[in-house]
């Protein structure tokens, strides 16, 4: 029996868990990915089925693993790169930047 | 160099000069680490800014308009839906004009309106990811989007409706709706007894965010 | 009238369709659970932009009849322990549909 691709998102009727009523108050950062997204999205820039397709195409682990919004950054840096929009090198300089700034 | 704005205005900070001045410390959100995916966001927002293609006022404004949006606006839907049946026809066959009629922008997905009754129970899930009416209702809740919800309200819906305190009756229906594509959706709650003569306000105070996607029924007074 | 940019729709309200059973790679919006599964057309959506195409950032055409369809339940899961007229309705874009005979 052959066994066909399912994308790790495509869950639905899988077995799982009780479901948690949990929520959170979304924090800034992610806020401004959600921003990130929605402007970006309304100037042309991308479209939200590029976003989708990159975050499919996470492994199963990482996309258990990472947040909502950690998932949706990683989408958008992604079609921004494939977009041409920023490079990896941009990317990488700004990353280390932020990050040298958050050990101040 | 743009510059993000998006912190409290407590330090002393030069907005009109042309020299260039100390980028001011990262205001901690729920823990003080910067983490490699928040660092991406200050890098991709920084470059974008830089580039031109937004500017900090828009993420600041997109931000706020976000937390604007809340289950206020569904409820306000439904409450309307409720006393006047004309309202309430224009939103099942045309949400997108019914929204439009109340002065709500209508989003940019065309959304559907299903009813509860005695006899139909419906409920919401996007199983392949998160879809949602945002402009109604605002962010979804964590746990629309969780692996548990998306695996098992769309094959054991009534098991899941009881982890949520509610029971459906056997002998009605239930009907799970896969927002896969283009389509938003909204549940129009039964409205609870004990009602009789309730001005629109006083309804809409009923109406729940988990009702509007059916989870739970509207609270009864 | 058709064009190369949009398929026409070619099912109305009632109709009883099949969902293909292909399983390709690439960014799918039919969900794997429903494929080969009976259903009945609840409505058309409108047309809309192909999501296979439009995650590749090509323009998304040729443009595709969305629809919801409608499911039972009991059709779609061999062990639904819920009632017997409980439905599932997705949405499926056209050609991803064919005629249940």
């Amino acid at each position: 029996m052959t066994i066909n691709y399912r994308g790790i998102h495509d869950m639905g009727g899988l077995p799982a868990g009780k479901v948690e009523a949990a929520e959170h108050d979304y924090a800034l950062w992610e806020k401004r990915v959600d921003a990130l997204m929605v402007l970006l999205s309304k100037k042309g820039h991308l479209t939200v089925d590029e976003l989708r397709r990159n975050i499919e195409t996470l492994g199963a682990e990482a996309y258990d693993k990472m947040s909502y919004y950690e998932r949706w950054i990683y989408a958008i840096t992604q079609t921004l790169i494939q977009r041409g929009i920023i490079t990896i090198d941009e990317l990488g300089t700004g990353i280390e930047k932020a990050q040298s700034h958050g050990k101040r | 160099m743009p510059h993000d704005h998006d912190h409290p205005h407590d330090h002393a900070h030069s907005h009109g000069g042309t020299a260039p001045h100390k980028h001011p410390p990262l205001r901690p959100d729920q823990d003080d680490t910067i983490t490699y995916w928040r660092a991406m966001e200050i890098a991709v927002r920084e470059l974008l800014i830089g580039k031109g293609i937004l500017t900090a006022d828009e993420v600041r404004r997109a931000v706020e308009e976000m937390d604007n949006r809340t289950p206020l606006q569904g409820a306000r839907i439904v409450a309307k839906a409720w006393t006047n049946p004309q309202f309430r026809k224009l939103l099942l066959s045309d949400g997108n004009a019914a929204c439009k009629a109340l002065g709500i922008d209508d989003g940019i997905y065309k959304l559907v309106v299903v009813e509860n009754t005695e006899d139909v129970h419906n409920v919401i899930v996007c199983t392949l990811c998160s879809c949602y009416p945002r402009w109604l209702l605002g962010l979804p809740p964590d746990w629309y989007k969780s692996r548990n919800y998306r695996s098992r309200v769309i094959n054991e819906p009534r098991d899941v409706l009881k982890e949520f305190g509610t029971e459906i009756a056997g002998d009605a229906v239930v009907r799970v709706h896969d927002s896969t594509a283009d389509m938003r959706y909204l549940v129009l709650p039964k409205r609870p007894s004990g009602t009789d003569g309730w001005s629109e306000d006083k309804l809409a105070a009923l109406v729940t965010r988990d009702s509007m996607i059916g989870v739970t029924f509207a609270t009864t007074p | 009238m058709a064009n190369a940019d949009r398929a026409d729709p070619g099912f109305v309200p009632g109709d009883a369709v099949a969902v293909r059973t292909i399983y390709p790679l690439g960014h799918v919006r039919t969900p794997y659970y429903i494929r080969g599964k009976r259903g009945v057309i609840e409505r058309l959506c409108g047309v809309y932009g192909n999501p296979e195409e439009l995650a590749y950032a090509r323009p998304g055409l040729p443009k595709q009849p969305l629809y919801r369809v409608r499911f039972l339940q009991r059709e779609v899961w061999p062990e639904y322990r819920g009632g017997a007229d409980d439905t599932v309705d997705i949405e499926i874009f056209q050609h991803w549909l064919e005629t249940d005979r």
